[in-house]
């Protein structure tokens, strides 16, 4: 067992060879720092940027590395692994050492635990700060503005995105709007589509017929609906709408939902209906919200149905 | 010491004056001792114990981009009007985050630049960390005694995952609006707990006005930190334990074999960090990723259909995908849809996968310690089931991009979803299947892996063995127990 002899490895000699690769590469390098300099003194350009700096820290990679390769030795060597465990008199003698120090805690029993109950209060102490971090979840979860229409005899004006009342002329056959509840443009909870379907839902949900607004459009009937367009599944904006089959698709994880059935999902991952809205005509067309939505709107919880 | 002082022996001064400063150090911290140590520390060297450098790098890099975007970055969720040069744009409401990362790519010089590496860094991390993992899984490193190492290097996965998705939900824009929607949703699905947690991460309903500044001091702060203070002990205990080898070239439980690391395996690892650096550059420059300006700014009542998250996250998102719409209903009480995928899937998988050491000694009745490697050949069962869980997940993460293949492809979106729910169970059963039997067929061509020393159980060398370095050595100059192989190059370890 040696040193390490630089001169003269006693494995085999490095393979050697020319010098001329390892020096062009580290000439890459600096011109490419050179380029990087200029590029960025000129006002920068992204492409550029990352070819002169690729070229930079590239070459002096790959010099290393060839460097390496060629006149740096290779020699296969092997080192003994001591155990990893203590001796059996090393741990004898780290638990007679622990105890030595640590009797005071045997003979000073009513300090520890006053210590120790010291320590355990301010522990606890130190959780309740997590309560700053929010408020109870529950209320914002379960209700939307639109509560304020339930004892509202006029109703809650449904407007547009710019905050414009929504008259019921404005969908046409087929058209959907995203509503809000006057005073609240941009709820997340809140979002609404209004659908003016080609003919009434086939399908509502018992004690929901009315929830609509039934019409006669060139003579065939009609129907205008509010529906939910958070996502029952992950929460979503619901937004595409198929007009042939009147489904309406979620484009995150493609739940789809059947208009004509109540808006039922018939495809993907959710599983409850988009919940609907009740609404009806103020005295100049308008459409208004009677009272909030069904059910909780967007992804479950726990105790949604609490 | 109570001792007189004994007079310094009269030593020649170093000459130069890196040699000076050396003398300064070794003076006041003992220094040539610890470093000629380091120097001589054997390494093996074999192409697939560079994966978990290579996110070491990327996690260097990370750290120094992410310094430059911070001095520019705004984590501020008020309204403001954009007036920047991005024509299209302009005169348009968004938040100051949203802004600030516009900016960063138009108005500051190498912002795009600097964005663009940050973020493909991020890619190459998440993929150097999963490779390296399973290099480690598929050979038996997490074996005693690295299961400590095994549970450091997991959550080092799960910081890095979470970091990732921080960073991209900091810029605000569509994409990254959409992804926390649905995080959202997946926390305040967890039975109990969930709809506090919600409130408590986003400071009340989503999106509430909280979450952008929350993310971005767990992105440049809490969890880099963690990650660095992990990091550290991962290579402590790296070190103490000595690298594993594979089996060929007299490697045995009680030595390690390689190359030392000064100077030849130095430069290649010094190499490689630059290599890393210099591809990702390349990248930077050359490859755009997340054009925020082309989603433009989070609008609630708006989702850019066909929209992905970064790679590493597609499994929870296919997963969210392809499972069918149960519920369960306890009391009156609800367990959502996307609690499955997106909660318990991952909570079960890193479970066992955190277990796994123990779960593995436990079947295998194999408690000893193991310093050489396992070819994957030898170990078709768990080699199997190792791939029958990676194919389960890549199935997940092409269920992640559906809608994006079905387009292209031309397929019924309902029929490659039932496609993707059926091939999810079968495909992995099936590879584990071939896996094992390629295993098998393996052994039988090749013959059994080179003989090693195993160690006594207990981890206890045979008497006359134990001592270690300094007692084997009768060196004037005590230095590692070296011993030089004799033409071991030639016999380079096949790749298993
Ligand atoms: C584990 C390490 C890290 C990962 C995986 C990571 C990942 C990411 C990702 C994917 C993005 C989005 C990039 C984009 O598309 O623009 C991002 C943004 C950002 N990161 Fe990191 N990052 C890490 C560490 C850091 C550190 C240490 C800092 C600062 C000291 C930092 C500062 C930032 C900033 C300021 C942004 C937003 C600015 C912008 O991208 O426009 N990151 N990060
Ligand atoms: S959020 Fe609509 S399907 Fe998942």
């Amino acid at each position: 067992m040696t040193d390490v002899d630089t001169t003269e490895p006693a494995g085999p000699a490095p393979p050697g060879g020319s010098q001329a690769p390892v020096a062009a590469a580290f000439i890459v390098a600096i011109a490419g720092g050179a380029g990087l300099a200029v590029t960025y003194a000129l006002g920068g350009q992204n492409q550029l940027e990352g070819l002169c700096l690729a070229l930079a820290l590239g070459g002096i990679g790959t010099g290393v590395v060839m460097w390496s390769k060629r006149f740096m030795p290779v020699r296969y060597e092997s080192e003994p692994r001591a155990p990893l465990q203590s001796t059996p008199e090393e741990r004898a003698a780290f638990e007679a050492d622990l105890a030595a120090g640590g009797g005071t805690f045997q003979r000073r029993r009513l300090l520890t635990w006053l210590l120790g109950g010291g320590l355990g209060f301010l522990g606890l102490a130190s959780i309740f700060p997590i309560a700053s971090l929010g408020p109870n979840p529950v209320p914002g979860l379960k209700s939307t503005p639109y509560r304020k229409a339930t004892d509202d005899p006029d109703g809650l004006r449904l407007v547009d995105e710019s905050g414009n009342p929504i008259h019921h002329t404005e969908p046409n056959v087929n058209g959907v709007i995203t509503a809000f509840p006057e005073g609240s443009v941009g709820d997340e909870q809140a979002q609404t589509l209004v659908i003016h379907l080609r003919e009434p839902m086939r399908e509502p949900l018992p004690g929901q017929e009315d929830w609509g607004i039934k019409l006669s459009v060139d003579g065939s009937e009609t129907e205008i609906i509010a529906i939910s367009k958070v996502c029952v599944h992950a929460g979503c904006p619901v937004g595409l709408f198929e007009e042939q089959s009147q489904l309406m698709l979620c484009p995150c994880h493609q739940s789809t939902f059947d208009l004509m059935e109540h808006a039922r999902p018939v495809f993907g991952p959710a599983s409850r209906p988009l919940p609907q809205l009740p609404i009806d005509l103020d005295d100049d067309g308008y459409i208004v919200a009677r009272g909030d939505f069904a059910e909780p709107v967007g992804p479950g919880f726990w105790d949604m149905y609490k | 010491m109570t001792g007189a002082a004994t007079p310094e022996p009269p030593v020649e001064g170093p000459r130069t004056r890196l040699g000076r400063l050396g003398d300064f150090f070794d003076k006041r911290l003992g220094l040539a001792r610890l470093a000629r140590a380091a120097l001589d520390k054997i390494f093996p060297d074999q192409w697939s114990f560079l994966l978990g450098e290579i996110a070491l790098y990327s996690f260097v890099i990370l750290v120094g981009t992410g310094i430059f975007l911070a001095l520019f970055f705004t984590a501020g969720q008020t309204t403001v009007t954009y007036d920047g040069s991005y024509a299209p744009l302009q005169g348009v409401e968004m938040s100051a985050a949203y802004q600030s990362a516009l900016d960063l790519s138009f108005d500051v010089r190498a912002g795009l630049f600097f964005r663009q590496m940050h973020h493909w860094a991020a890619l190459i991390f998440m993929a150097a960390i999963i490779v390296h993992m399973m290099r480690v899984f598929f050979t038996g490193a997490f074996r005693r005694p690295r299961e400590i190492n095994w549970v450091i290097g997991l959550s080092l996965f799960l910081l890095a995952f979470a970091n990732g998705f921080a960073g991209y939900s900091l810029l605000d824009d569509q994409l990254s609006g959409t992804g926390l929607r649905i995080g959202n949703a997946a926390v305040i699905s967890i039975p109990l707990v969930g709809t506090w947690i919600g409130s408590f991460l986003f400071g009340g309903d989503f999106p509430g006005d909280a979450i952008i500044g929350r993310l971005y001091s767990l992105h440049i702060l809490v969890i880099p930190l963690l990650i660095a203070v992990l990091l550290a002990a991962h290579l402590t205990i790296l070190i103490r334990h000595k690298h594993t080898h594979f089996p060929g070239k007299g490697a045995r439980d009680d030595n390690v074999v390689g190359q030392r690391l000064w100077p030849t395996y130095t430069a290649k690892a010094l190499g490689l960090f630059f290599i890393t650096a210099g591809v990702l550059a390349l990248m930077a420059g050359l490859l755009q990723i997340n054009p925020i300006w082309l989603y433009g700014p989070f609008d609630i009542a708006n989702v850019s259909s066909a929209s992905q998250p970064d790679w590493y996250v597609g499994w929870l998102e296919g997963a969210l995908r392809v499972m069918p719409n149960w519920t369960l209903s306890i009391f009156g009480y609800e367990i959502p849809n996307p609690f499955w995928g997106g909660v318990l899937l991952p909570g079960v998988t890193f479970s066992i996968l955190y277990a796994w050491p123990w779960i593995e000694a436990r079947l295998s009745g194999d408690r000893r310690e193991h310093h050489v490697l396992d070819r994957p050949r030898d170990r078709p069962l768990r080699t199997a089931l190792g791939v029958a869980v990676l194919v389960f997940y890549t199935v997940l993460g092409l269920a992640g991009a559906d809608d994006v293949i079905a387009v292209a492809f031309g397929l019924s979106l309902n029929a490659w979803v039932w496609a993707l729910r059926v091939g999810c169970i079968v495909l992995p059963i099936a590879s584990a299947f071939i896996t094992f039997r390629v295993c098998k067929e393996l052994q039988l061509r090749d013959g059994p892996a080179p003989a090693t020393g195993q160690r006594a159980p207990g981890g206890v060398t045979p008497a006359g063995d134990a001592g270690g370095d300094e007692a084997a050595s009768s060196d004037p100059v005590p230095g590692p127990a070296v011993e030089p192989l004799e033409r071991l190059d030639e016999a380079k370890t096949p790749v298993p």
